[in-house]
């Protein structure tokens, strides 16, 4: 098999006001017909060819990518080719997509409990601009308020040929791919990456608290986030507080499983990671580390928050029991692990590390570099989570009981 | 225009290589080397069917709780340190325990594994805990709308069946004791019938003995028990479920189908995916990229031990709600009464045998499969004779096996939405009756 992935560095947080939703449902444009393809014929190809395919829109960037058997691989660097050259941008496709996504955001977000919590639901909380703060998903409004002309500029502006990197993995000969390539990307018209405007936002200087209520919900749920070090220019600075958030949250041996779940019982799960999209080494900055709780009925979110707090301090203070840094570490190496032995998997890590850090190698030193992280570094990520540099969110229930 | 560049030939399915041994217990061990990345995947399979339901689902909650050594953080800490996990799930068929973890430690995460099939202990306050947050659990679950369709579904198709009920009432929960799940445990986690699939950087006959060394000693319960088959699909009257001021109406289909050891089974296959089966098919091409009426319609053929069902699905908008009802009924009955095309054939045949190469790709998916395939007493070969089968499969064989399984005067129709809203509309398209709840 071969994994095929082209992303492009543009994102939610390159929205222009307005649009809400629009990184997103240009992706979905992506696959309407280019240059070479009517409608249908692009996942018709993929598909025919025993493979798969989807997109996927992120903070800081977009992706597209295919798995298919090794033969098909010239193929499908045709297809990206093709749209990277121009997508068939018509009303008819634009309608059309418009009402999918919005069919999108009913399932994920509308017509279920807690839709969208938190990761478009506590941004607003903790960030004040636009880029940071805005839905993701964007506003039916907004989306019905898209035209043509906007995708082709945002295609214009974002989608150049110096903006992306592809990658390609898998069951193939570097040397042939290498030559497949330039057959067929070689005539994307050039055209240079956009300045990539600064997103930073100072940081919390005291507590931030919002309420939502959901009329869906039968528990009552909690979110809190906290900044951390810029993921691309202090690497060595973000790195302890993605161990950080594994020895918080990762199994019953974390250490707020073992006290709010197991010993408490005030939360009825719990689970921690880096980025509102949780994806540590895929995102830039501003970004936080975030918690996220679902309670007991009659549970009380003060109280959960009191105990987090409790529980840092006990981390800053005391520091890590014996081996609890090295298991942890072990754990999240397997997991690094496997994650690249799928094809697309290990392709899509390396295009990102690409993109957004020119060093698409890291992916191999990944489990080293969580290694090296030490106990005093992540005792000291520990005491930076301070109640005045959180931002939170409670989701109040409003459902009633059907059972 | 520029050309598409053609296909290279897509290669012979190789196996990977691997190994089997059944222990006097009855624990058959299967052994696969895929040694990409240096972890192992594991997978217990324990038959678990006519188990009690809120016995077996709180029992898959706190199996890893403690032993007779060691308390539920002792034994998370120990996985952890193996880079491992484990966890248990439950369904009518079967409890499985799945987990991974580093290749070296494997020795570990066996030890530990067991340790809890030996000496689970269901400590009290533990079962307490796991009991109230299996509730909860199922609180959010009944404010899902799929998984509330999906009661519906399984209660108008299986009846009385097992299958028929899935999910335990909180009250029923709420009432299993620590010393009801040692029975049960005593009773169904028996190593008769069941599978343990080791898959990943290992030497296949080499870790059958450490295996067979560490589990040897997991015996004694009683023999699997069979489930009865599945009923026959009893078409009728639309069932409509209501939930007040959803915006959406999840559609559900239940059609005939059969199992994989049947003939009938690779032309369903194909069948299906051109009706609805994956992106590129007729229906996903009608109901979302022409009318924009679903995000992600799906039809999947899905097995149990007892039975096979053809699955339609798909959440739509609640004002289209009829009209993608009608857009459903004609593409089912369109196959029914129409052949595909060679070239519809040929694109369904090609996704499905390229799928199956990208289902054995990875350590996981090749464990997934491998246990799975042998809930229903099959071994990783099947794919070569099913293989086989598809590449000869022709248009007049999906097209018999269509007008047999997928013809919408076999269908069984289920509906959750705000009714209010979209009664009217189905009842234009035939007959409906309310879910009375």
């Amino acid at each position: 098999m071969v994994g095929v992935a082209v992303v492009y560095d543009v994102g939610i947080r390159s929205e222009p006001p307005g649009r809400t939703g629009f990184a997103h449902l240009f992706e979905h444009l992506m696959f309407q017909g280019s240059e070479n393809l009517e409608k249908f014929a692009h996942f018709r190809y993929v598909q025919g060819s025993g493979g798969v395919f989807n997109g996927s829109t992120h903070l800081d960037y977009t992706d597209y990518f295919e798995t298919l058997p090794a033969g098909a691989l010239e193929r499908a660097l045709f297809l990206e080719a093709d749209r990277m050259r121009g997508p068939n941008l018509t009303e008819a496709n634009l309608r059309n997509q418009v009402d999918v996504v919005k069919e999108e955001i009913r399932v994920n977000v509308l017509n279920r409990p807690y839709g969208g919590f938190p990761w478009l639901r506590l941004p607003p909380v903790m960030f004040d601009t636009f880029p940071n703060a805005h839905d993701g998903y964007g506003s039916f409004e907004d989306l019905e308020a898209a035209s043509v002309a906007d995708a082709a500029e945002f295609f214009e502006t974002y989608y150049a040929a110096g903006n992306a990197v592809l990658a390609v993995a898998g069951d193939l000969d570097p040397d042939q791919t290498r030559v497949l390539v330039e057959r067929h990307f070689g005539d994307v018209p050039a055209r240079p990456a956009p300045p990539r405007p600064d997103f930073g936002e100072p940081d919390l200087t005291e507590e931030r608290r919002a309420e939502l209520l959901d009329k869906l919900a039968p528990l009552p749920a909690v979110a809190m986030a906290w900044r951390v070090p810029d993921p691309i220019n202090d690497l060595t600075g973000y790195l302890p507080y993605v161990v950080l958030a594994e020895v918080l949250t990762d199994g019953d041996a974390s250490r707020l499983v073992e006290r709010l779940v197991l010993r408490d019982r005030s939360v009825t799960s719990i689970g921690g990671y880096l980025g509102f999209m949780a994806e540590p080494f895929a995102v830039r900055g501003p970004t936080a580390l975030v918690l996220q709780a679902y309670l007991p009925p009659e549970g009380n979110v003060e109280r959960v928050l009191a105990t987090v707090d409790e529980e840092l301090d006990r981390l800053a203070t005391d520091g890590l029991t014996d081996g609890e840094l090295a298991r942890v570490q072990a754990r999240m190496a397997s997991q690094l692990l496997r994650e690249s032995d799928d094809v697309l998997g290990r392709g899509h890590a390396m295009a990102v590390l690409e993109l957004q850090r020119g060093d698409p190698a890291m992916v191999n030193r990944l489990p080293q570099l969580i290694g090296s992280v030490t106990e005093e570094q992540v005792r000291a990520a520990a005491a930076t989570l301070r109640p005045q540099r959180r931002a939170s969110l409670e989701i109040i229930p409003g459902g009633g009981e059907r059972e | 225009m520029r050309a598409v560049p053609e296909l290279l030939p897509l290669g012979e399915l190789t196996l990977p290589e691997s190994a089997e041994r059944t222990l006097p217990s009855g624990l058959t061990v299967i052994a696969i080397r895929r040694a990409t990345v240096p972890l192992v995947e594991v997978r217990l399979r324990v038959p678990f069917g006519q188990a009690d339901l809120p016995g077996a689902s709180v029992l898959a909650q706190t199996l890893l709780s403690g032993t007779a050594t060691r308390s539920n953080v002792e034994i998370a800490t120990e996985l952890q340190a193996a880079g491992g996990a484990l966890s248990a799930s439950v369904n009518p068929d079967r409890l499985l325990v799945a987990g991974n973890g580093l290749a070296s430690r494997l020795d570990q995460l066996l030890s530990v594994l067991a340790e809890v099939l030996t000496a689970a202990s269901y400590p009290e306050e533990q079962v307490v805990t796991e009991r109230e947050r299996l509730v909860d659990r199922i609180r959010v679950a009944r404010k899902q709308p799929a998984h509330l369709v999906q009661e519906v579904l399984l209660r108008r198709i299986y009846g009385d069946h097992p299958y028929g009920e899935q999910t335990p009432e909180p009250a029923q929960v709420q009432a299993v004791s620590g010393e009801q799940l040692r029975r049960l445990h005593a009773e169904r986690v028996s190593p008769r019938g069941a599978t343990l699939v080791l898959v990943g950087d290992l030497d296949p006959d080499a870790i059958l003995d450490v295996a067979a060394d560490r589990l040897g000693g997991w015996l004694g319960g009683q023999e699997p028990v069979t489930l009865p088959a599945t009923p026959p699909l009893v078409p009728g009257p639309l069932l409509l479920a209501d939930r007040p001021e959803s915006v959406q109406s999840s559609l559900r289909l239940a059609l005939p189908a059969v199992g994989r050891h049947h003939p009938d089974h690779p032309a369903l296959q194909l069948a299906n995916l051109i009706f609805g089966g994956y992106f590129s098919s007729r229906w996903v091409e009608n109901i979302r990229e022409d009318k924009g009426y679903s995000y992600s319609p799906r039809s999947t053929v899905e097995h149990s031990e007892a039975g096979s069902v053809v699955v339609v699905a798909a959440e739509v908008a609640t004002e289209v709600t009829a009209p993608a009802l009608l857009e459903t009924w004609y593409e089912l009955g369109r196959l029914a009464c129409l052949p595909p095309t060679e070239e519809e054939l040929t694109q369904a045949r090609q996704y499905a045998l390229g799928t199956i190469q990208l289902s054995m790709a990875t350590q996981a998916g090749l464990a997934g499969l491998a246990s799975t395939y042998a809930g229903f007493g099959l071994r990783l070969d099947y794919l070569l004779r099913y293989t086989q089968a598809l590449a000869d499969i022709t248009v007049d064989d999906v097209a018999t096996v269509a007008a047999r399984y997928l013809a919408p005067a076999r269908a069984v129709p289920v509906l959750l939405g705000d009714a209010t809203e979209v009664e009217a509309g189905l009842a234009r398209l035939g007959p409906v009756t309310r879910e009375p709840w």
